[in-house]
């Protein structure tokens, strides 16, 4: 039935684009968990979205790992530095003009991509029903360099944190 | 025309997909009562205690052996519970965060119940598989959806906006993420072993190959703590500990929204116990009775296999609260973090290693 994913892929794209709003710009409040809280609802409709594609495997780790994981280290996190109201802050100049620099930026890669895809076009292999086997393949065949740099980068990032957090007790 | 509607993939689908999800949500909240019961009497008879044995509504009693029978087991017990918890005044103190103090009871609960949905209780019954979702990445979904459950106890820690919640909710919240990565772990050499990430193939796997605790051993004590730690269970229940933190995250909360905290814990407690049963005590499968049933009655002692097994690893779950005292903080995560998820990554390489061997 076309007609009714068509109608799911409505719903839980407004959906992910009203929480992402809530998320960052939450007129009734100003509390860091509700922001977090309305993050989590983003992901979790975004998977929703990935499941709408197929792709069941990027759905559920989505959901595994952002959702999971990282969201309640955010919150661990808010809660433990015990983060009172954020307060509304005067514009920035230069913060302003770096910000719509950078929204332009996205915007116009974006664009360009949306234009070069083909409408309709299958991803190929790839989408057959989430199959992780493909995944994978993928992954660690034709992407493996930059699948590698990346680990490499996470990597970094972590020692990086721990060098940071360390500096104190020295 | 009745025919036609019965034929019809979609029909059937919504059909039977509403009678499954209807059954198992009963069976499930019968277990979760009786499953508190259980703990009772079987706790009054590791401490040399009776247990609840005095309720029994009015007319039983006229029964001539049963009744009294009846009453001594406590088998009218969880419903006397349950009207308690609905009649008790539901008070919700001033200080709190309102919002969030009454939807974390419902996070609560709700991710306890859906990661039933996508485990095999049984083979087949009259052409329907016993499912209600035969998810390709059945496992992966069961592990998003269990690190979902932490929300529900960190944000009452936190709404409840006093320092005993506050410091169970924050507890949890450590203590959760630590175990999700060696449980996760320990699973990953299970799918080595199987190739697939499907449920039900991985109990078809064992049907046909024998079960994988004999396979994966230290997967399946990895996963068996970790499955304490994730439900919060004792020894491993320190985000309530009563002793220090008079009843941790739920001390603020009182009437239905304290039993639906109670209901998740042991919708947890059971859910754990089906994915133990799946993925390394054969699912429905046993030994001599192997392949998918054909007939009515094979496919109703598939459940009934399945259950029993799954009842089995809830009264070790009792069990074990009952017989081992808490651990410290520092203890468990020491524990978690530093003799588990070593092992576990030992346990994939070894596995890996074995099996590429086996294969060349």
């Amino acid at each position: 039935m076309p007609a009714f994913t068509d109608l799911l892929f409505f719903a839980f794209a407004g959906l992910t684009l009203l929480f992402g709003f809530l998320c960052v710009a939450n007129p009734l409040s100003r509390n860091p968990v509700t922001s977090a809280m309305f993050l989590v609802l983003t992901i979790v409709s975004m998977a929703g979205l990935f499941v709408l594609l197929h792709a069941f495997f990027l759905a559920a780790v989505q959901i595994l790992v952002y959702a999971g994981a990282v969201m309640v280290l955010f919150l661990f996190v808010i809660m433990l530095l015990d983060l009172g109201e954020e307060e509304r802050r005067k514009l920035n100049r230069v913060a302003l003009v770096s910000g719509s620099a950078a929204v332009i930026g996205l915007a116009v890669v974006l664009g360009r991509a949306l234009l070069a895809a083909k409408p309709m076009a299958k991803a190929g292999a790839v989408a057959a029903d989430g199959d992780t086997g493909a995944l994978g393949r993928i992954l660690f065949q034709s992407y493996l360099l930059p699948f590698e740099i990346l680990s490499i980068l996470l990597l970094v990032a972590m020692v990086g944190v721990i060098l940071l957090s360390k500096k104190e007790s020295r | 025309m009745l025919d036609q509607l019965i034929s019809d993939p979609t029909v059937r689908f919504v059909a039977f997909g509403t009678l499954k999800i209807l059954v198992v949500f009963g069976v499930l909240m019968t277990f979760v009562a009786y499953a508190v019961l259980v703990e009772r009497k079987l706790s009054a008879l590791i401490q040399d205690r009776v247990g609840p044995n005095r309720t029994a509504p009015p007319l039983v009693l006229k029964i001539p052996v049963l009744g009294k029978l009846l009453q001594g087991w406590g088998i009218f017990q969880p419903m006397a519970d349950g009207v308690k918890f609905f009649l008790k005044e539901d008070f919700t103190p001033d200080y709190v965060r309102k919002v969030y103090f009454w939807i974390a009871p419902a996070i609560t609960v709700i991710p306890a119940l859906l990661t039933i949905a996508v485990i095999p209780f049984g083979s087949r019954l009259g052409g329907e598989p016993m499912v209600i979702a035969d998810l390709n990445v059945g496992i992966l979904y069961t592990f998003g959806i269990v690190s979902l459950g932490v929300y529900g106890i960190v944000l009452a820690g936190w709404s409840s906006n006093s320092k005993y919640p506050f410091l169970g909710g924050i507890r949890s919240s450590a203590q959760m993420i630590s175990y999700e990565l060696a449980m996760g772990m320990s699973v990953v050499s299970v799918v080595l072993v199987t190739g697939d990430l499907n449920l039900g193939k991985i109990v078809e796997f064992q049907a046909a190959h024998g079960w994988l605790v004999f396979y994966q051993p230290l997967a399946f004590v990895i996963f068996l703590v970790s499955a304490f730690a994730e439900t919060n269970r004792l020894p491993f229940d320190l985000p309530e500990s009563e002793s220090e933190l008079v009843g941790g995250y739920h001390t603020e909360y009182s009437s239905m929204k304290f039993a639906l905290f109670f209901m998740g814990e042991y919708a947890n407690m059971i859910a754990s116990a089906a994915m133990m049963v799946t993925l390394f005590f054969g699912g429905w499968s046993l030994p001599f009775v192997g392949a998918p049933a054909g007939t009515w009655l094979g496919g109703l002692l598939h459940i009934g296999i399945f259950l029993a097994k799954m009842i089995v690893l809830v009264l070790v779950f009792i069990w074990v609260r009952w017989m081992l005292p808490r651990f410290r903080y520092d203890q468990l995560m020491d524990l978690g973090w530093r003799r588990f998820i070593p092992l576990a990554l030992a346990n994939i390489v070894v596995t890996a290693l074995v099996l590429a061997a086996l294969k060349s």
